[in-house]
């Protein structure tokens, strides 16, 4: 187990290297010249020499990346060329907001979909298990924002119950509210895509559990329904949940800027897009790496929580 | 059972019912949605017009411009001017103090003077104007100047970009090149730097210290009154979000809606549209003069007489109360537009842009036209003058990219085959100052973007820095605009307004050069 821990820890190295590569040369080569966009329109070439020297962009590009990549090691993503912030900070401030965000998406949608998909799957072809169905389709084909604007006419324009748009930081127990009235609107929205894809998988994981030998076996010892498909059924299509939970956390970290725009969450998607926009190269690859970083743990972590599901699998 | 089932959701929601509030407002905040993300806090470092209204916010100025466009001073109390128009002598007003409690004195004027005059356009020509500054005492600074610079108080006042704010002499002195680290200033309200959150907030309170002039509040000018204890600049990205919100009242004003949504908030309840910009802005499209075929002034002229503004303008704005047909440079309703505009209609007539293009020769070189698609604010125009310019009988090969690589690519100078381009489409604002105006540069390679190479038109230029007085100006000025329209600096495809939507129990909104935030009450 500890050998398959350092393993992958450094298997993890060179994935991170190419990654830090990559986002380096795909900035540099792309178009956009982020001394142009501070220098602004009364620039003269003069300006933009100065600038570009300032930023440290007229140095060639093996010594950018040397620097760069020399920072890093030591814990330094570096500065942001418009925000006089350092990278590190400036995720830390949006880190919180992605992961409240991320994480009460999925605590919700693993609520309800964990429960209707082993029914569905229980009662293959009954209403609930077409009710799903139905629901999985429109869960993936209507678009978050589209859910996002329908929930904040009717909860927050129409009957005022809920907050429009922004975020409240949680400090301590007297935020607990200010901060979750301001999610829910946004856990409902993007929670409709996770609960249709879990609910699908565990439908699907489930209803062929159910055709095991170990299933017929439970039955008849004489277990109740309800222990053969929470304990035999559910458990051991565990794995392939949990995958997808953890393919869903990494990607609910670097990929709801949508959701965030709609309701105005200051998080790491923003933050991104900005950085894209401005040309912003310190922040744009310090976030690559993060992101990168976070695939990394996640993937790492949910291959580990195979042995706890199915102790038959042996690292 | 069954009613047990019934009951426990109902319960559930009628318990949680009492909780779920609508987010409000405090009494006396007033929350913005800026026209864009607050990024960058140094108004002197960057053109974008956010960071000018922030710089309004938290820096005062020597001068300020009223409504009418007349310069009033704002810090200074009273001015001399010798009579050979070579030495200038400022006064500070009284009881000026930056928000660290330091006075203001005539040392940070010069100091920050001197940071504005090594970026901005204006004040370039007004640094090498000067032969030194004197500062006699704390209040005093002195100007005295190598030749005569008749548009001093127009530089000092002026409303937009860049604008030369005040700042303590040590933060001053930071290098041009480079942001300043702490924001300090002696506005009427004061940067809460622990609060700000780039992408999410920025809040400023009220400067308690803050000493209005007494005459009636104007423009940039006059009193400078505060009656609410705190701003906030919320940052909303989504257009729909920004009228949810001030549906809502969670906002008070949106600063720039999106030109699409003027029709929904007029029906709004409880909401009204304020024009805070009255001179609106003004969209171009700048040629490359380097290469074919813009090399050629008959070409050029071409273009000028094939595009017309009406169709830009309907296409890019669509409400007609939002724009205006202009066809003078300066854009209409500033002391120097003039209707002298020398063959130019700003109507499109491709016919005669036609016969105009055969007698100049043009052998079919393919016209570059950039277009950016994620500034919705200019992204249409160019699909407008594509059209155009075919129908006149150019060969037009649109490119399409993001408004960075747009900015990236018109400051280069190959030929537009090899990456460079021919015409570039923005907005300016509307700064009355001619100089002030970049497309208006024909300095050649060292130049502004399109490098127009035209000595005639930069003599005018200086024959109008060193002109004592306004009238002397606008004949010069309307001789710059014949000068520019005849060698074709820039085509104006239209000037165009953005209301802020603002909710109904809002007052006091000056109208200005730039959006300012004092003066406002909110009930």
């Amino acid at each position: 187990m500890l050998k398959y821990l350092v393993q992958r820890l450094v298997a993890a190295v060179p994935v991170l290297l190419m990654v830090a590569v990559l986002v380096f040369l795909i900035l540099q080569l792309s178009p956009g010249d982020p001394a142009a966009i501070i220098a602004g329109d009364n620039a003269t070439d003069k300006d933009l020499a100065q600038i570009r020297q300032s930023l440290g962009l007229d140095r060639s590009l093996v010594a950018q990346f040397g620097i760069w990549a020399g920072n890093v090691l030591q814990g330094d993503l570096g500065y942001s060329f418009f925000q006089r912030k350092s990278v590190t900070e400036l995720i830390f401030q949006r880190i919180e907001p992605t992961l409240s965000l991320a994480l009460g998406t999925l605590a919700l949608a693993l609520i309800v979909a964990l429960p209707l998909g082993t029914i569905a799957a229980w009662r293959m072809g009954g209403w609930l298990d077409r009710a799903l169905t139905c629901f999985s389709v429109a869960g993936f084909a209507i678009p978050v924002f589209v859910v996002g604007y329908i929930l904040i006419y009717f909860f927050s324009v129409r009957f005022e119950l809920l907050p429009i748009q922004g975020y409240h930081r949680l400090n301590g127990w007297a935020d607990l509210w200010p901060w979750a009235s301001r999610l829910i609107l946004p856990w409902l929205a993007l929670g409709m895509v996770y609960v249709a894809l879990i609910a699908r998988i565990t439908r699907a994981s489930v209803s062929e559990a159910l055709t095991e030998d170990y299933v017929r076996t439970a039955r008849a010892k004489g277990l109740g329904e309800s222990v053969v498909l929470i304990r035999h059924a559910l458990a051991n299509a565990a794995v392939p949940i949990v995958t997808i939970v953890g393919i869903g956390v990494a990607s609910l970290i670097s990929g709801v800027v949508v959701t965030e725009t709609v309701f105005a969450i200051p998080g790491l998607g923003s933050l991104t897009v900005d950085a894209v926009l401005n040309r912003d190269f310190p922040v744009i690859q310090g976030l690559v790496l993060f992101f990168g970083v976070s695939y990394v743990a996640i993937n790492l972590i949910v291959d580990l929580s195979y042995l706890f599901f199915d102790p038959r699998i042996r690292y | 059972m069954r009613g047990l089932k019934r009951i426990v959701p109902l319960a559930v929601l009628a318990g949680v019912l009492p909780f779920l509030q609508p987010a409000h407002a405090a009494e006396k905040t007033l929350k913005v949605v800026p026209q864009a993300n607050l990024i960058v806090l140094d108004p002197v470092w960057t053109t974008a017009f956010v960071t000018r209204n922030h710089g309004f916010m938290v820096f005062d100025t020597l001068f300020g411009t009223d409504a009418e466009g007349n310069i009033r001073p704002q810090m200074v109390e009273s001015w001399t001017e010798s009579d050979d128009h070579l030495r200038w002598t400022f006064s500070l007003r009284e009881g000026l103090k930056f928000h660290d409690g330091a006075p203001v004195t005539s040392e940070d004027v010069v100091a920050s003077l001197k940071r504005w005059g090594a970026r901005d356009t204006v004040g370039r020509l007004l640094l090498a104007s000067i032969d030194r500054f004197d500062t006699p005492d704390a209040r005093t600074f002195v100007l005295q100047l190598k030749k005569p610079f008749g548009i001093m108080l127009d530089a000092l006042g002026k409303p937009t970009n860049l604008v030369p704010f005040i700042m303590p002499a040590r933060i001053a002195a930071t290098p041009p090149n480079e942001q300043i680290k702490e924001v300090v200033g002696s506005g009427p309200y004061r940067f809460v730097a622990d609060a700000y959150r780039p992408g999410e907030k920025v809040v400023y309170e009220k400067n308690t210290d803050y000493v209005p002039r007494s005459e009636p509040p104007s423009g940039t000018a006059g009193a400078k009154n505060v009656y609410v204890d705190r701003v906030e600049w919320v940052i909303l990205r989504d257009p729909q979000t920004q009228f949810n919100a001030l549906l809502g009242g969670e906002v008070d004003i949106i600063e720039q809606p999106t030109f699409e949504q003027y029709a929904a908030l007029r029906k709004a309840k409880d909401i009204k549209l304020e024009n805070m910009v009255p001179n609106g802005r003004q969209f171009y499209a700048r040629l490359n003069h380097l290469h074919p075929p813009f090399d050629k002034p008959e070409i050029r002229q071409a273009a000028m007489v094939a595009l017309g503004q009406e169709e830009h303008l309907k296409t890019q704005v669509g409400d007609s109360d939002m724009y205006r047909f202009c066809k003078s440079l300066f854009p209409c309703g500033t002391p120097y537009s003039s209707d002298a505009t020398s063959y130019y209609t700003g109507k499109a007539d491709p016919k005669r842009a036609r016969q105009m293009l055969a007698d100049a020769g043009y052998n079919n070189e393919p016209v570059v036209l950039l277009r950016s698609t994620d500034l919705a604010m200019v992204a249409k125009l160019p699909l407008v003058t594509k059209q155009q310019l075919e129908a006149a009988g150019f060969k037009v090969d649109m490119q399409q990219s993001d408004w960075a690589t747009v900015v990236t690519r018109r400051a280069k100078k190959e030929k537009p085959e090899q990456g460079g381009w021919s015409i570039f489409e923005t907005a300016g604002d509307s700064d009355p100052n001619p100089l002030a105006r970049p497309a208006l540069n024909a300095a050649g390679q060292n130049g502004w973007f399109g490098w127009q190479d035209d000595p005639e038109l930069e003599a005018l230029k200086a024959r109008f820095v060193e002109a004592p007085s306004l009238e002397e100006r606008k004949k010069i000025a309307e001789q710059i605009q014949i000068r520019a329209i005849d060698t074709v600096s820039y085509i104006p495809l239209g000037q165009f307004f953005n209301p802020a939507a603002v909710r109904t129990n809002i007052s006091g909104i000056l109208p200005a050069g730039a959006q300012v935030y004092w003066n406002i009450r909110k009930d």
